[in-house]
């Protein structure tokens, strides 16, 4: 356990920097104009104080004296009957990005969804979510969202809009260029209008595209699809950069999946064991039990090298860990055959094809993969957009109809798209805000939200998602598939449509309303894993396409998704831009990432020097490298990451969005889509020759990740974390809490801890006891809690500038710690919000008592009374507490009183539209108090009334049933979290902490502030460490 | 000779600020009439039947004084012990519970019964001037406190202007040479005594006018429509949840939409009761008011119905709480079992509504304080086991029960989140 964990290579070194910013929680000077002169002579005497105090109060007097303002109650002139003022109502409908389509419950209040939670009866997520699922909900009220149809720019009305359209193309043949159409009605709704218009087509374009997976499969399997995966059913996994649990084609299912495998029972601790190769580090690749590091250009000979393995073949690999990673993965993986699995990342059609017959080896083919259902998420074919884009050019597209999809911004080669439109006569979009590609056509009709809409979708298929609207449209915008209707010369709109469609499938009116209140319809019975037949002829031309592949350069480019951002399409959702990416803490910006390695070669930053560490990283300005591939360059700041392989460099796609879709985009990072190119049939994200040279210019990057950082004179880092291996674990499972035991053995002990090891008093705890319990083994950083909490506690956000001051409001913040190798360490993620201690520290230095202990076992902030002094932030010893520096959410009752203080990001949430989305149950904070994570108070209120409006116990997962969830908990995709009354023998967390009783363990437990918080350790399935633990008690 | 000035001027402070205090003290005490209307109004008046019966001779009604104390503390208890004229009383009022009062002392009842006693019926309104000068007399104590408040500054200031210049004499008689006299509004001692009793009453009046800032008690706006609910909860004995749908089910109350006002006054076209009046004694036509319902509702009688031709009606929000304060009306009517009188007043007997209570914390926390949750009767309190042992040894009183208090109910964050 003497393992050093560090967040940041400062903390790693102990450098000067670091041990200086642990001392403080509030980095910065007071903001008073301090000189030497003493306080009489200050720019703000005593007497301007005076001056100020007194005209204040005088100002304040005669504000007060005015009229009590008279308030209006406006009931409902007809009430309907299932909508209580003050009540929330959930809706099933479905989120809907392009391919992506996740069944959610939309939280309504008072006529506004504010809160999106996951579906449970949806057998694919299970009720999980994503941080962006999260998100969702903000753009709804996004201000820049497109507020009327226009043509050349002009606003308007429908029936002109109708008219000049059917009069522009009549019933000529027209190209639609959609993203991923997941929707079946809507299928049907695009072959009424091509029938109508003779010569139309479809075309599907995926700005991340899998086409080589499709097409792959369409060699081997002879199906143009993607098959469900199941994780679950996977002893071993081996992912080949494919960042199944961040970004990779359906992450929440998968998560929910691996997190099966990782769960772990004490009495018989087994999980599944999970080896990642990959280029740049990943959120994937972080939960890996093992990790081995590659050039991109190296896939390929991998996913061949382990074919060879796993037949019993030579491995022909130079590098000498690579080579030993490939067997071991094979080894792994040949010893577990029908439960193994191999999923590769890569969208090159040889790579996909050598996979699948390495997983046809394996026996997956019916057990981990799964073709009785597949994915309908992702179906564009990169070769028909680049032939649609010729053909535009060539002027043989008349009409062009674009929906979801963005390939002025998407595409490498955005000239050539951008000519191309230039010679299509009519170009209508149905985006909903004025996006690259809307920027550039004539006819602008923009579609709802997915919260305003009607509609279907089948993520995979026979499993059925519907959308029904939560809120009246906000703005002249119609649904699209109305539109088409419309000109198709359709005398119904799209719900009558949609009905017709569905009626007769779910069993008439009666079905239809119970599909809709459910939200899904699934398969009557869950079909049982089937296989499809292999075609083995294609392995071996691509095993030789892959041999004669171009070989790397010096350096090679990995372009790569955010787990918030994606590929860009709601890079305009403030809540997503100010989420620090799991692996790099970075917000609001993309970047080179490059490794340390690279870094001392490239920037002549030596991590290990302690004084160049404190200026890299420190600092918000960061070194701007030059990256140039294919003739094309980017100039971006380079963040230096572990993980990341010596010659290989990572850089986001989805940033540099036109400053028409959101505040939010504005000064956020570049375009890297052109620096990917189109190879044969699909585009690749990598490129094998990539230049880069360092620009000497610097960057500013708001990265949270020395914020927040805490050491106290009782505690050292290692006893935040707890961490083993399998065969550890296995060998010795109560080290735990013999370790434990043995340190606060002079406190009286695990059991007296609490009344021995204190002065303070005992207080009894009757009743309910809130308690929570996470466990890093299944938690996989994903960040989805993060956003859930914003949007469920009106969590403010604060802008780059306010990042980079240390001022990030997050409730509940994910801390990444490394361990071991620099080069590639491993990762652990913990969830970090305020532990509810029963002892707090917070809450004895609090002047004015703002901040006390329920006797339910809550930290309570009371926000008008606290005066803001930040004594409890700086007592605090997780550094949860948040101070407001400003105004973030309009609190305040005068207007733009933060015009120069804040930037337009946050100015924009004060907005009255972008306000709709606040909690009406959660208090929004004003200036100068703390505030911090409540457990979600609103709700264990709103739960405990309504247990006793039906007279009975409060529930807290007692059968799964549930009173409260907390927000994180609820958006959790792994249910890494368990919340509930700790006084009850019955509630989840009563049982989680008795059945993991050997892994529980509280941050900081030997400070005796006995936080309500637990976590259970994580335990990485390596065969390491079980003998040199045997040896060291030898030893010992 | 100074230092008896000193000592002087701080007597004479100090008889200021202890009558100032004990002037506090006065109005606090053992007041019938306040404790009455803070207690027993919403139930009960002196001269006739509400809820409970009319309050006259009550003590004349009751044999056993001791009786009356214990049933006025702990009606429930009391009626166990078989007293045949309280299960008589109770069943007369259809069995009613009275609220406990547990907290009321001797003197405190005592109080409440001489106020009950001493009460006569209020005059006839020709004769409001007599009304007018019982009112003054109450505050009469008041003023004579002050007046010889003020005849003894006058008194002291006198004498010691009297002190001064007798000194002065004795000083020129004994040559010491005369020192400049200092005119006493020059003088500092009197000018520091004075700041401090300005100082004083400023604070007291500023922080009093603080605290009541965005207090409204006794608000009673004019609606949009002169809605009595003493016609409707009052006299036609409408029960408050036909109308007001949320009280049961969650945060707010809700005020009625106009379909719901409709399902009776499609029917009810006309007023025929007794006669109405405003605040300002002004004659209200109640059938003139139904038919401004119907423009709301675009109903012309004899017609059938359009609802959704219905326009909202915008009233005036009467109870305001602070955004910062969560209230849930569910919490309090469905699972704690509060009457609404309790903190709406006798909103049967209003014409116009008029807020009853001030709505300030003080009042919230008061009221927690001392009201008992439904402890027994509600499964969710099952859980508090301990607290169950201890009412059935008696380790908790079980006169005072669980109150809102012991589970918690004073906690921030049972309302501030």
């Amino acid at each position: 356990m003497d393992k050093k964990y560090w967040q940041s290579f400062g903390e790693l070194n102990n450098t000067e920097a670091f041990q200086q910013s642990a001392k403080d929680e509030f980095r910065e000077e007071l903001p008073f104009e301090a000189d030497d002169k003493g306080l009489l002579e200050a720019k703000t005497p005593r007497r301007d104080f005076l001056k100020y105090l007194g005209f204040s109060t005088a100002a304040a007097a005669v504000a007060a004296s005015c009229e009590v303002p008279v308030k209006k109650a406006i009931p409902f002139a007809n009430k309907p009957e299932d909508i209580v003022p003050g009540v929330a109502n959930y809706y099933a409908t479905t989120y809907v990005q392009d391919g992506e389509a996740v069944s959610v419950l939309a939280k309504v209040r008072d006529g506004r969804p504010i809160k999106i939670e996951g579906n449970e009866l949806s057998p694919i997520t299970k009720g999980g979510t994503s941080a962006r699922v999260q998100a969702s909900v903000l753009d709804l009220y996004d201000t820049a969202r497109l507020r009327f149809p226009t043509i050349d720019g002009k606003e308007v009305t429908f029936d002109a809009f109708d008219k000049a359209v059917s009069e522009a193309i009549g019933s000529g043949p027209a190209v639609i260029l959609t993203s991923t159409i997941v929707s079946p009605s809507t299928k049907e709704v695009i072959n009424q209008f091509i029938a109508k218009h003779p010569g139309s087509r479809q075309v599907t374009y995926d700005a991340v595209s899998y086409s080589g997976m499709l097409l792959a499969n369409e060699a081997t399997y002879g199906k143009r699809a993607i098959p469900s995966y199941r994780f679950d059913n996977a002893k071993v996994i081996v992912s080949l950069g494919a960042d199944f649990l961040g970004t990779w084609l359906s992450p929440i299912e998968f998560a929910k999946q691996y997190s099966k495998g990782k769960k772990i029972d004490e009495k018989k601790p087994e999980m599944s064991k999970h080896i990642h190769f990959e280029s740049v580090a990943s959120l994937t690749g972080s939960n890996a039990d093992e990790k081995f590091l590659h050039r991109p250009s190296e896939t390929g000979a991998i996913a061949v090298a382990l074919l060879n393995a796993i037949n019993g073949q030579a491995v022909n690999i130079s590098d000498a860990k690579l080579k030993a990673g490939v067997e071991k993965a094979a080894k792994a993986l040949a010893a577990n055959k029908g439960e193994a699995l191999v999923v590769c990342g890569s969208n090159d059609v040889n790579v996909q094809i050598v996979v699948n017959a390495i997983n046809e080896a394996l026996q997956a083919n019916g057990k981990t993969i799964d073709w009785s259902s597949t994915y309908n998420s992702f179906q564009g074919i990169d070769a028909d957009f680049a032939k649609l884009v010729d053909d535009m050019n060539a002027g043989s597209v008349s009409t062009l109809l674009v929906y979801g999809a963005n390939p002025v911004y998407t595409w490498y080669d955005s000239k050539k798209v951008v000519d191309g439109l230039k010679k299509v006569k009519n170009t209508i979009s149905f985006n909903a805000k004025n996006d690259e590609t809307t920027q550039l056509c004539k006819y602008v009709i923009p579609d709802h939200h997915y919260l305003e809409s009607w509609g279907d979708a089948e993520p995979k298929t026979g499993y059925y998602s519907l959308l029904q609207p939560t809120i009246y449209p906000l703005f002249k915008t119609r649904q699209w598939q109305d539109s088409l209707l419309k000109w198709s010369g359709a005398t119904t709109d799209y719900l009558a449509f949609l009905k017709g469609y569905w009626s007769t499938k779910v069993g008439g009116e009666t079905g239809w309303d119970k599909a809709l209140q459910d939200g899904v319809i699934n398969p009557a019975t869950l079909p049982a894993a089937a296989g499809a037949t292999f075609n083995s002829s294609a392995v071996a031309t691509a095993a030789n396409n892959i041999a004669s592949a171009k070989k790397g350069g010096k350096i090679e480019l990995q372009l790569y998704q955010k787990v918030a951002i994606g590929g860009g399409q709601q890079a305009s959702n403030p809540w997503l831009q100010e989420l620090p990416d799991p692996i790099t803490r970075a917000t609001w910006d993309n970047y080179v990432i490059i490794s340390p390695a690279l870094a001392r070669t490239l920037l002549n930053i030596d991590l290990n020097d302690n004084g160049q560490a404190d200026a890299y990283e420190v600092n918000p300005p960061k070194k701007m490298v030059k990256v140039t591939v294919n003739g094309k360059s980017i100039v971006l700041p380079s963040l230096i990451i572990p993980g990341t392989h010596p010659d290989t460099i990572g850089i986001a796609v989805g940033y540099g969005r036109a400053k028409e879709i959101g505040k939010a985009v504005e000064g956020t990072g570049q375009n890297a889509y052109p620096l990917a190119s189109l190879n044969g049939n699909v585009v690749s994200f990598t490129a094998a020759d990539a230049q880069i040279e360092a620009t000497g210019d610097t960057y500013k990057i708001a990265v949270t990740q020395t914020h927040g950082g805490y050491d106290t004179k009782q505690g050292k880092r290692t006893e935040v974390m707890k961490e083993l291996t399998l065969s550890h674990f296995q060998a010795e499972p109560a080290e735990i809490r013999e370790d434990r035991e043995k340190e606060l053995a002079p406190f009286g002990g695990l059991e007296k801890f609490e009344k021995e090891g204190t002065i303070y008093p005992y207080y009894e705890k009757p009743g309910i006891h809130w308690g929570m319990s996470v466990d890093l083994n299944t938690c996989t950083g994903c960040a989805a809690c993060v956003v859930a909490c914003h949007a469920e506690n009106n969590v403010p956000v604060v802008g780059k500038p306010e990042v980079m001051r240390f001022h990030d409001m997050h409730w509940l913040r994910i801390d990444r710690y490394y361990s071991g190798d620099v080069d590639n360490p491993n990762v652990v993620f913990q969830p970090m919000m305020c532990q509810h201690c029963d002892n707090a520290p917070c809450e004895n230095v609090c002047p004015v008592g703002a901040t006390n202990h329920s006797s339910e076992g809550l930290n309570q902030m009371t926000y008008n009374r606290c005066i803001g002094t930040r004594y409890c932030a700086n007592n605090c010893p997780y550094k949860v507490r948040r101070f407001n520096w400003a105004d973030y959410t309009g609190a305040d009752s005068f207007p733009d009183n933060q015009r120069d203080v804040l930037n337009d990001v946050v100015m924009n949430m004060n907005d009255d539209l972008t306000r709709m989305v606040l909690n009406p149950d959660v208090t929004v904070r004003s200036r100068g108090v703390i505030e911090k994570c409540s457990f979600c108070v609103q709700r264990l209120q709103e739960g405990k009334l309504k247990a006793k409006k039906e007279s009975r116990p409060l529930k807290s997962g007692e059968n799964n049933e549930w009173d409260v969830k907390t927000a994180c908990q609820q958006a959790c995709p792994t249910d890494a979290i368990v919340f509930g009354n700790a006084n009850d023998k019955h509630s989840a967390i009563t049982i989680t902490r008795e059945e993991n009783k050997l892994r529980t363990f509280f941050s900081l437990e030997q400070l005796h502030v006995l936080p309500n918080v637990n976590y259970l350790a994580k335990v990485r399935n390596i065969e390491e460490g079980a003998e040199a633990k045997k040896e060291e008690k030898e030893h010992a | 000779m100074i230092p008896h000035r000193r000592i002087l001027s701080k007597v004479l402070f100090s008889a200021v600020v202890f009558l100032t205090f004990s002037l506090g003290n006065l109005v606090k005490a053992q007041d019938g009439k306040a404790l009455f209307s803070q207690n027993c109004a919403s139930c009960h008046a002196i001269d006739k039947k509400l809820t409970g019966p009319a309050l006259m001779g009550v003590e004349d009604r009751w044999t056993n004084k001791k009786n009356l104390y214990s049933w006025i503390r702990n009606n429930q208890a009391f009626l166990k012990t078989g007293d045949p004229y309280a299960n008589k009383l109770y069943n007369e009022f259809n069995k009613v519970q009275m609220n406990l009062f547990p907290n009321l002392s001797d003197a405190e009842i005592g109080a409440i019964l001489k106020y009950i006693k001493d009460w006569k019926p209020a005059a006839a309104p020709g004769a409001a001037g007599a009304g007018g000068a019982s009112k003054a007399e109450e505050g009469d104590s008041t003023l004579l406190f002050g007046i010889l408040t003020l005849i003894l500054a006058v008194i002291a200031f006198t004498l010691m202007q009297v002190n001064s210049n007798l000194k002065k004499l004795s000083d020129d008689k004994e040559g010491i040479p005369a020192v400049e006299p200092v005119p006493f509004w020059r003088n500092k001692a009197y000018i520091a005594f004075v700041t401090v009793i300005l100082f004083l009453v400023g604070g007291y009046l500023t922080t009093k006018g603080a605290i009541g800032l965005g207090r409204n008690k006794g608000y009673q706006p004019e609606q949009p429509i002169f809605y009595s609910h003493k016609v409707h909860a009052g006299i036609n004995q409408i029960n408050c949840q036909y109308c007001h749908i949320g009280v049961y089910q969650g945060k707010q109350a809700t005020i009625p939409s106009v379909n719901v006002c409709m399902n009776c006054h499609m029917a009810i076209n006309e007023y025929k009761g007794e006669k109405l009046y405003r605040e300002d004694g002004e004659e209200v036509n109640g059938t003139a008011q139904i038919q401004k319902l119907y423009e709301y509702a675009g109903f012309t009688p004899g017609q059938p119905w359009d609802a959704s031709k219905a326009k909202p009606i915008e009233w005036t929000r009467i109870h305001n709480l602070p955004d910062h304060v969560y209230f849930n009306h569910a919490q309090h009517v469905n699972a704690g079992k509060v009457q609404c009188q309790t903190c709406h007043g006798e909103i049967n007997k209003m014409d116009e509504v008029k807020q009853f209570a001030d709505l300030s914390m003080g009042w919230c926390i008061n009221c927690h304080r001392s009201t008992q949750v439904q402890f027994k009767d509600n499964g969710f309190y099952s859980i508090y086991e301990k607290y169950h042992e201890d009412l059935k040894n008696g380790k908790i009183d079980s006169t005072k029960g669980i109150t809102v208090e012991k589970i918690g109910g004073t906690e921030c964050q049972k309302c501030h989140y």
